[in-house]
């Protein structure tokens, strides 16, 4: 169940926004993709679930490569794949148990009795079991994140992944979701991709970490090996990051 | 390419049944308040205009029927109507799908592995494609009742007289070519304001522009497709 990325390219016309990319994300962990604003996160991300075509390059699930995966095997593979999006893209017209039960109703053979079961359980997962007769819009934005991850874990996925997970959320809340995300990893086995630029989830949970600079993978290593890490560019990153941190503090 | 993703095969059938009984009520049914205002106030003024210009004793006052059943069936309730609903319905459309697409609700359902075109268009497309030309029926009608009606109160007409001229005008043909161009109106709104919505790259100024060229480019859709129906439909 892991995802493995052999020399992925992206452009854009004449830019090259991705460089020869070759990474694994490994089962059960959470897999952290990190790197400045304009790195090429949010690309990789998008090229991974098939939001973006990669110019050239492998993405292998399983040893199935999905970028020349075509028509219903795609789809196949896909239901595997649940999301978190970065302002969460919850259905607006549709109520906190309907996004929730979307997945289900469109993907799976389950009645009517056993969607709502399975809504539940969900929302309880992410402690939200009072929210569902409500509406996108009246629910916080930390509250739409747990609605978020509800809704990418609704049918079970091997694979999750989530973009920019904590962002614009205050400190506690953004601790709320990682915990969240971390224990739903552990518990479900999932294969976690996560794209952020908040070191403190990076250091409290990334499992193993990729560095992007300039769509070229920078470094990668594991959360121990970060922090003995000599690479010159990735710590100027991460202190970078842990000095605002703490100027902010 | 669109349209060949729009009616592909649907994931759950019961599911964009459903998505289609809804997009039937937002566009069509919701629109018939401001159909209803256009269709009368329309027969209305078409009856005073005609009967302007027909001042004259050697015309029988029954032809201002005539003339406002002809022309209502024949071309005002089936264009002018399509036209308002160009910018009701088709900036509606564009705003909805523009709004998914910018706030990621599309990608959302492209990750899960959802046709998102079919999903979020194919109801749209004959949603409007079942109710417009139902709303055309009514528009006839309650254009003729405004005619009908201010003909009778202002006393340019005599009911009976206007009913009469109606009536002696009336050809099925008439009728049938009416609900060709609905029928090709309602696929050109709903296409066109989905095609603009669905691929707004941008946000939400990019949006407003896609619901405004949504409204241009249908208006004028809808003006070319109506000279070329009637060139071939009605002279050939």
């Amino acid at each position: 169940m892991s995802i493995k990325i052999k020399n992925l390219f992206k452009s854009f016309g004449e830019k090259e926004v991705l460089k020869d990319i070759n990474v694994e994300f490994e089962v059960g962990k959470s897999n952290m993709i990190i790197g400045g604003s304009g790195s090429g996160k949010t690309v990789l991300m998008k090229c991974i679930v098939g939001l973006m075509e990669p110019t050239s390059g492998k993405i292998m699930y399983d040893d199935m490569d999905f970028v020349s995966m075509k028509g219903k095997d795609k789809r196949n593979l896909r239901v595997n794949l649940g999301m978190l999006f970065q302002y969460s893209a919850l259905f607006d017209s549709m109520s906190v148990a309907d996004n929730v039960a979307f997945p289900l109703r469109m993907f799976s053979t389950k009645s009517p009795k056993e969607i709502k079961k399975r809504v539940d359980f969900c929302l309880d997962r992410v402690n939200l079991p009072d929210a569902a007769l409500l509406l996108p819009d009246e629910i916080s934005g930390g509250m739409k994140k747990r609605v978020g991850i509800a809704r990418a874990i609704a049918l079970n996925p091997k694979y999750l992944f989530c973009d920019e997970p904590n962002s614009g959320l205050d400190p506690i809340t953004a601790a709320v979701i990682d915990e969240l995300i971390k224990e739903i990893t552990e518990e479900f086995k999932t294969t976690t991709v996560i794209n952020t630029h908040d070191m403190k989830s990076v250091m409290d949970f990334g499992d193993n970490i990729i560095f992007l600079k300039d769509g070229v993978v920078q470094w990668k290593g594991t959360n121990d090996e970060l922090r003995v890490s000599d690479d010159e560019v990735l710590n100027g990153f991460v202190n970078a990051s842990q000095f605002l941190d703490k100027d902010h503090k | 390419m669109m349209l060949s993703s729009a009616f592909a095969r649907p994931e759950r059938t019961r599911v964009y049944v459903r998505r289609l009984i809804d997009e039937a009520y937002s566009l069509g049914v919701s629109s018939l308040g401001i159909v209803a205002v256009v269709s009368l106030f329309m027969g209305a003024v078409i009856t005073l205009n005609t009967a302007y210009q027909l001042v004259s004793p050697l015309i029988s006052p029954s032809v201002i029927g005539s003339v406002v059943s002809d022309s209502t069936i024949l071309e005002l309730a089936p264009t002018i109507c399509s036209l308002v609903l160009a910018g009701k319905v088709g900036s509606n459309i564009a705003t909805e799908l523009g709004s998914m697409r910018v706030s990621e609700q599309i990608d959302a359902l492209d990750v899960m592995g959802v046709n998102s075109i079919g999903f979020l268009i194919w109801p749209k497309i004959m949603g409007f494609i079942i109710t417009l030309p139902v709303l055309i029926v009514i528009s006839m009608f309650l254009s003729l009742l405004g005619g009908y009606t201010i003909g009778n109160a202002t006393g340019i007409v005599s009911g009976a007289a206007f009913i009469e001229g109606a009536q002696s005008v009336f050809r099925t043909y008439t009728f049938v070519f009416a609900m060709i161009k609905t029928f090709t109106f309602a696929f050109i709104i709903s296409s066109v304001s989905s095609y603009q919505g669905y691929y707004v790259d941008g946000g939400s100024i990019d949006v407003g522009k896609s619901a405004t060229r949504s409204v241009v480019f249908s208006c004028v859709l809808i003006l070319i497709s109506d000279y070329t129906l009637a060139q071939l439909l009605l002279l050939n």
